[in-house]
């Protein structure tokens, strides 16, 4: 008896004792490039937040904390005033001051080529002005309420070591010099990146003497290394792992709700002459029944989101109606999802005019997004249940995204990822497409609505966060009652954690050896 | 025999360009690069900029030549995704996935010749039947699923090996090489032996069919009737009449094997150049797929040269003029 507590006490405590002193990361999200303002995705941000700061920070939840910057205030609706902190260095003992914000801010525009420049974050930023190297004040062209938020994107640099850093010594490892929690000792995306902890961070000091990350983006093996033990934590688990790493006595399962929504898209453009709808005859409708709400609200019935989150999804997605999770800034209670009504979405098309109901094809992508192409099949049973013969058709997401965005197809699986409000997500995928204002620059079902348009442009200029959050909830009851899209569900960004870690998850799917700590 | 090289050179320009040419017409034909690479926070004018950076605007004949005006000069573009010229993306990787098919080679050559020499001679002994067996397993299994049961047993039961990476890496002529410590070492084991036991079965059927083949030969019979040792006819006379058909079969799989080890690359997490062909096309990273194409095929032209070259010194007979 002695003899088995004895070992089951130095079971528990040899994870703890081998690893207290470095983390191995195996992370899913390829980093295209090491440059923290060549191409805004979400594991190339992940890994500059490792090295570099931002004025702003967000939780888990996607709210905004205090970064570099220790306050700010808004003077009037075009002007705002950043306090920076003070006696924060670079790795390479440079001082930080206000002049380094405004170099990066002048520096993002200048990195070309990149298919998710980094201006998109600076939009409507006039000017900026230096009070004094710890005051800074942002002029705006007309009101961004959402500024604090948006530089929680901006990693900053330094004026003097990056004057002429290019993309490539950003690769090659030369000019990852930052404010950061950790700085770069060696490798590359390639081989695998070493960190070690930044002594003199400015924050709260990271549990971590070295950090090893590695990109390993095959979700197989990416469980493979885990449970062979090679790393301590892996993130976007695939759904048909988590049963067999959570019988794992020596290993644990995060997940935490995420900030991407995936929706069907209904085409709202024709009137007439739609594609891929047919009679049940087949011969081509004259009308595009997807016009009528009535049509729409029936599809949206006949789905049963709590199926699609818990068989389909096995458990890591929840049904929602809207574009935020719960806890996230924007989310509105009432709103919660209905469950499925055959009945009632029978009776809806009948009083639309399509007793008999009608044939649409799906669309969507199938090597993509977690199970995407059963989802598609899912709802594809839902609807055919109703007397929509649906056909499913799944394909790789080059010519599936290709032709989405060329508006072929008549209902196909969207998705939008937040970044902790859901003003950009409306107004990029629903608002009117208007080239001029710049808004619905990825809807690609043409819906129009003005009085939507109107709600959310007025949200979205509201300067009080408190008001506007009102506002952007009412936005979100008004598409919901008009279901230009079917919302379906939020997923869940997964990790799994070697006993003796803790990690608590973010919604924004970053794993953030800053936020890793040693547990018991 | 420089006029013949000359030719081979000239053949496989002609092939590179006709690929080039495919290729842009078939990733048009697949989508839109801009659709899928556009980050979706970017708004109408910020997209219309980006495509004009990257000269999705002009119309593909244009896009065309202002490719191979670069080409010519050594320039084969940035790439899309990864905002690097193409060519270095590649060759970044290219030690990783070379250091594997060279590895996997040796392993192959290492068992195959010897058990195809051994069940060629004693086709009827217990041994080569199992060997020979063994070998229509190896021929059978998926790569996938043997990668994925090696790791099972061997990292994840036993914890033996790694279950993917590179390990750690040790220089040569300037190159980083896992070969060269024994942690790396061991990152290559697993990932070798999976792409090695096809190649194995592969060898000594090769083998066994040439030394059956070979055998009841007059030169054979001539050569034992003069009273050579049986070493000697073996490793001299019949070895390297053989090796003609495993020289030309190890020559294409050496290629397809630098080409093509996706599927063991990515089960490995071996960052290799194979996984980069198929994330560029999904990602229709067309500077990265036509850089790709152009080294495989000089690869392939490269190492058809050196099997044929190999013949000569094998067969007399042969004639470099004759190919």
């Amino acid at each position: 008896m002695k003899k088995f507590l004895l070992t089951s006490v130095l079971a528990v405590l040899a994870p703890v004792l081998a690893q207290a002193q470095g983390l191995t990361m195996g992370l899913g999200g390829n980093v295209t490039s090491l440059d923290p303002h060549y191409h805004s995705a979400g594991p190339n941000s992940a890994f500059a937040y490792t090295i570099f700061s931002r004025l702003t920070e967000t939780d888990e939840n996607s709210r905004v904390l205090p970064g570099l910057a220790e306050s700010w205030k808004m003077i009037d609706p075009l002007t705002w005033e950043f306090r920076l902190r003070k006696g924060v260095k670079f790795h390479n003992g440079n001082d930080f001051t206000a002049e380094d914000v405004v170099f990066t801010f002048a520096r993002i525009p200048r990195v070309v080529n990149s298919p998710g420049p980094y201006t998109s974050y600076l939009r409507g930023i006039s000017a900026t002005e230096i009070v004094d190297p710890y005051t800074l004040r942002i002029k705006t062209e007309y009101p961004v309420p959402i500024l604090p938020l948006m530089m929680h994107n901006i990693a900053i640099l330094d004026s003097a070591t990056h004057a002429n850093a290019t993309t490539e010594d950003f690769n090659a490892g030369r000019a990852l010099i930052g404010t950061g929690p950790f700085r770069y000792v060696s490798g590359s995306t390639n081989a695998g990146i070493k960190l070690a902890r930044n002594k003199d961070f400015w924050g709260p000091a990271p549990d971590w003497e070295s950090v090893d990350y590695r990109i390993i983006t095959n979700s197989a093996a990416r469980t493979a290394a885990f449970l062979a033990g090679d790393v301590d934590l892996i993130d976007q688990v695939a759904s048909a792992d988590v049963p067999r790493i959570s019988q794992n006595a020596n290993a644990k399962v995060v997940s935490k709700v995420g900030l991407r929504l995936m929706y069907i898209n209904l085409d709202n453009a024709r009137t007439k002459d739609p594609v891929f709808l047919t009679d049940n005859a087949g011969k081509p409708l004259a009308t595009n029944p997807l016009k009528d709400v009535r049509v729409r609200k029936a599809l949206s019935l006949a789905i049963d989101r709590q199926v699609l989150a818990d068989r389909v999804m096995d458990g890591t997605a929840i049904p929602s109606m809207q574009y935020m999770p719960p806890d996230a800034y924007g989310f509105a209670k009432d709103l919660a999802p209905s469950s499925a009504d055959p009945a009632g979405a029978k009776k809806l098309l009948a009083e639309a005019g399509y007793p008999e109901g009608f044939r649409i094809t799906l669309h969507g992508s199938n090597d993509r997004f977690p199970n995407d192409a059963r989802v598609l099949q899912a709802i594809g049973q839902m609807w055919t249940r109703i007397g929509v013969r649906t056909a499913v058709d799944a394909m790789p997401y080059g010519p599936f995204q290709s032709r989405a965005s060329a508006q072929e197809f008549a209902a196909f699986l969207g998705t939008w990822g937040s970044s902790g409000e859901p003003g950009i997500g409306m107004t990029n995928t629903l608002a009117t497409f208007d080239k001029a204002k710049g808004t619905g620059s990825i809807n690609r079902g043409r819906y129009s609505n003005p009085a939507f348009d109107q709600a959310l442009a007025a949200a979205t200029s509201e300067m009080d966060d408190a008001k506007r959050e009102a506002m952007l909830q009412d936005v979100t009851r008004m598409l919901v009652a008009d279901m230009p899209i079917l919302p379906l569900y939020i997923q869940k960004n997964v990790w799994a954690v070697k006993k003796g870690f803790s990690y608590a998850g973010r919604a924004d799917e970053a794993s953030m050896p800053q936020d890793v700590h040693p547990s018991r | 025999m420089l006029a013949w090289f000359a030719r081979r050179i000239v053949q496989s320009l002609i092939v590179v360009v006709a690929m080039t040419i495919i290729v842009f017409l078939a990733v048009n034909v697949i989508g839109d690069p801009a659709a899928i690479l556009i980050s979706p926070d970017a708004n109408q004018i910020e997209r219309e900029r980006i495509i004009a950076q990257l000269g999705l605007d002009q119309p593909l004949w244009r896009q065309y030549f202002s490719f191979l005006a670069g080409a010519l000069q050594g320039n084969f573009g940035n790439s899309f995704v990864y905002g690097m010229p193409a060519l270095q993306v590649i060759l970044e990787r290219m030690p990783a996935t070379i250091e594997l098919a060279i590895g996997t080679m040796i392993v192959s050559l290492l068992f195959g010749v010897p058990l195809g020499l051994y069940t060629g001679l004693h086709p009827e002994s217990l041994p080569a039947k199992i060997a020979m067996s063994g070998s229509i397993i190896g021929f059978s299994v998926p790569v996938f699923w043997l990668g994925l049961i090696l790791i099972l047993i061997f990292s994840v039961q036993f914890g033996w090996f790694p279950a993917g990476g590179r390990g750690e890496t040790g220089q040569l002529f300037g190159i980083e090489w896992s070969f060269m410590t024994g942690n790396g070492l061991r990152h290559l084991a697993l990932p070798v032996m999976t792409l090695a036991i096809f190649k194995i079965s592969l060898v000594m059927r090769m083998v066994r069919a040439g030394v059956r083949d070979v055998l009841p030969q007059e030169y054979v019979k001539f050569a034992r009737a003069k009273g050579l040792k049986r070493p000697r006819i073996l490793y001299v006379h019949v070895l390297k009449n053989i090796m003609i058909p495993v020289v030309t079969i190890i020559g294409l799989e050496f290629g397809s094997l630098i080409a093509f080890s996706v599927v063991t690359e990515s089960i490995f997490a071996w960052p290799g150049m194979g996984k980069l062909i198929i994330d560029s096309i999904n990602m229709l990273d067309r500077p990265m797929i036509v850089a790709y194409l152009i080294i495989i095929v000089f690869l392939f032209v490269a190492i058809n040269l050196i099997v044929d070259i190999l013949y000569t010194l094998l067969d007399p007979r042969v004639r470099l003029s004759s190919f």
